[in-house]
């Protein structure tokens, strides 16, 4: 059993070595794609349209907002003058942000306590609402910082002084969880992997069973398992290998943080891997061309993004739509992979999503391996 | 079962029918083949020699009917079967993007050729198929005819008693073509029972049978002698002259002719065995106003008896 697997490795593995586009195909994609993602979900933002409200009307308050009025990423759009005014501005979509500066804000910066500057974001458009709330941390630590050494140029006990803090109040409206590249590289390599998983199992066997090969092995007293394991288990490794990349990438580019367990991270790739390769054996099965190859992927594929979670949030789907994401094995894995990465979660809390990753990939196996006869009918 | 009372009997068909939905591909195919015997499937295309030969190597599911191959039923045991053929299709086969010896090496791994055994057999194919010094070579850089030897070294690593070739000469020159059937002579030698289709009807003379297949059907089976006789009873004469078309009308209408038909730009008239034939054409042709047509007999070429023979096959159907 193991010689002919490995007749077979060797001669995938022949066959990828002198490919070289393929080495390039695999890896620029994934990178690519990894900075789109990374890059879309995080673009800088300029002009965010804000409403600005003074409660405070003193030296320092007036000089703070100062700072945004001449800072290019925001534009004052309402000067209001209460808290109604202001957060109407937002529900009207007049402005993205509201920064409110509270009574006695300079007053608490003198006696070197916290002062607080609340900000208001609208969620539903979070990309610009999160860079801007990244701005408006810049604005206010840079003001601090210049508040402190003012302060201790004036008073002699400047030294001993304690930092002084603006402490930023975020109330997201409408999205309380806002989407962040931190959310959407991980999801990215759930994506990449299933792309390219049933996309390289699919052709390759396709691609066999239209040069004539595949025909030529069926002669051969070789066993269907024996074909199927020495086929998929290279673009297992190579899907590994990906997984392992865009990771890697996300962690050292984006400074994506990586909580959790590797381990778990690996667990709960290795089983959507094998859910992947029998999507692809099965859309092997049911092709004759590599072009009918092509549309079956693209058919399979774009639901199983669409109903993963991946963009649209499960809960806001209608009814029907949720119940088809339970049998989505990229549901699952995205929960596994934001899991381990943003959360650190382990398998106490994972492991329902994993049985059922382990289900799916075990039940597509089985039948993708029934389907697979050695015949050409 | 003649296949179980004669051990001698490699392949043996036994009223063989595959269905595609309502078109039937293979129509009631019977026929054996001996230890050693090249038999040769000739037939027109989508005549249903790949049909046959797919379902005798476990590729397709017989409709009905049955198939032996080497002592084994190829439906009831494929996999038992697959130890024991070789088999070329139609279609080049080997991967392009390996050389001659890894393609060797793997379909031997494949087959499992014993370990020290390997290295000896792959050096008597590549000597064999004349490719010696080009083991190294990817199979796309070689030209067809290296190929096609290649892939007949690659069917016969595992010494199969039995082979099946499906036109593996087609777009190869003819210097090639006649290498490869020395090596296909040499094989039946060996003992080896070798079952090839072609469209060429110089190759089909070098079988020792011939099955003639059309529509489906077996029209004939037999050595290339007497599928020329009992195709064309008679003598054949060659005409040149003039007006082919008027004469084809002429000629069929002419006493003691059986047959016209046309190849090139002369006529192939198979008449009744008498003497003077010759002279009786050439008058009746001048009586009708084809002056100087000259006639000769030539032997009967396989494609005389082919065309004859599907010909007959059509009409009757
Ligand atoms: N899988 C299939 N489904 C439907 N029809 C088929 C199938 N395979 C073959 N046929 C049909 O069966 C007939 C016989 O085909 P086959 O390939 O056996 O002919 P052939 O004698 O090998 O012809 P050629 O000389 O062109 O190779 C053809 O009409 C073909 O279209
Ligand atoms: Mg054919």
């Amino acid at each position: 059993m193991l010689d002919r697997i490995v007749r077979i490795w060797v001669k995938e593995f022949l066959e990828f070595y002198r490919d070289t586009g393929a080495r390039y195909r695999l890896v620029i994609p994934a990178i690519l794609q990894l900075l789109i993602f990374g890059y879309a979900a995080t673009f800088e933002v300029f002009n965010v349209p804000t409403a600005v409200l003074d409660l405070d009307h003193t030296q320092e308050s007036r000089t703070l907002l100062a700072d945004f009025t001449n800072n290019a990423r925001f534009k004052i759009v309402t000067v209001a003058q209460s808290q109604p005014q202001a957060e109407a501005a937002i529900e009207n979509g007049d402005a993205v942000a509201a920064l409110v500066i509270h009574a006695g804000f300079a007053n608490l910066l003198l006696k070197g306590q916290t002062a607080p500057l609340q900000v208001i974001v609208d969620g539903t458009n979070s990309n610009e609402a999160l860079v801007a709330l990244g701005y408006v941390g810049t604005i206010v630590e840079t003001f601090s910082q210049q508040y402190m050494v003012d302060l201790a140029g004036r008073t002699a006990a400047g030294r001993s002084m304690r930092v002084v803090q603006i402490s930023v109040d975020q109330r997201d409206w409408y999205n309380p969880n806002l989407n962040s590249r931190w959310f959407f590289v991980p999801g990215v390599i759930g994506m990449l992997t299933l792309m390219t998983i049933v996309n390289l199992t699919a052709f390759a066997i396709v691609r066999e069973r239209e040069v004539g090969t595949l025909e030529q092995i069926m002669v051969t007293p070789i066993r269907p398992y024996e074909f199927i394991i020495g086929k998929t288990v290279p673009f297992f490794l190579i899907g590994l290998f990906q997984v392992i990349l865009v990771a890697v990438t996300g962690v050292l580019w984006f400074h994506i943080p990586f909580v959790g367990s590797p381990f778990v991270m690996l667990l709960g790739s290795s089983l959507f891997l094998l859910s992947s390769l029998a999507i692809g054996l099965l859309i092997s099965t049911l092709c004759k061309t590599q072009q009918q190859a092509f549309a079956s992927n693209f058919f399979v594929l774009n639901p199983v993004f669409t109903l993963s979670g991946f963009a649209y949030p499960i809960a806001s789907m209608p009814v029907v739509l949720q119940w088809l994401t339970y049998i989505n094995p990229l549901r699952y894995y995205l929960v596994i992979i934001r899991g381990t990465f943003l959360k650190g979660v382990g398998l106490d809390i994972l492991w329902p999503d994993m049985a059922a990753l382990a289900a799916i990939a075990a039940v597509l196996l089985t039948i993708s391996t029934l389907r697979f006869h050695k015949s050409l009918e | 079962m003649p296949g179980e009372r004669q051990p001698d009997i490699q392949i043996s068909v036994d009223h063989l029918i595959k269905r595609f939905g309502a078109f039937i591909a293979v129509n009631d195919v019977t026929f054996d083949v001996r230890r050693g015997e090249i038999m040769g499937f000739l037939g027109p295309n989508g005549a249903g020699k790949s049909t046959i030969i797919r379902m005798l190597c476990g590729l397709l599911r017989p409709t009905s009917g049955r198939a032996m191959v080497a002592g084994v039923d190829v439906a009831l045991n494929p996999e038992r079967v697959r130890q024991s053929i070789g088999y070329m299709s139609q279609k080049f086969s080997l991967y392009g993007d390996l050389t001659v010896a890894e393609n060797l090496r793997f379909f031997g791994g494949i087959y499992r050729v014993p370990q020290k055994e390997i290295a000896e057999r792959i050096l008597s194919v590549v000597e064999m198929a004349g490719l010696a010094g080009r083991e190294d070579s990817l199979v796309s850089t070689l030209a067809g005819g290296w190929k096609q030897r290649l892939a007949l070294g690659c069917a016969i690593l595992h010494r199969p008693p039995v082979l099946f070739l499906d036109e593996p000469t087609s777009g190869v020159d003819p210097i090639s073509r006649r290498r490869f059937w020395e090596l296909i002579h040499e094989l039946s030698d060996d003992g080896v029972s070798v079952l090839v289709s072609t469209h060429y009807m110089d190759e089909a003379e070098y079988c020792n049978r011939i099955a003639m297949i059309d529509q489906g059907k077996l029209v004939a089976l037999g050595t290339p002698a007497e599928l020329k006789n009992r195709a064309l009873p008679g003598t054949l004469l060659l005409v040149e002259c003039d007006e082919i078309g008027h004469a084809i009308e002429l000629l069929g209408s002419a006493p003691g002719v059986r047959d016209v038909a046309a190849f090139g730009n002369t006529l192939h008239v198979l008449v009744d065995r008498e003497a003077g034939q010759t002279d009786r054409l050439i008058a009746w042709l001048a009586a009708h106003g084809i002056a100087g047509a000259r006639v000769r007999p030539i032997e009967p070429s396989l494609e005389d008896a082919f065309v004859q023979l599907v010909t007959g096959n059509r009409e009757a159907a």
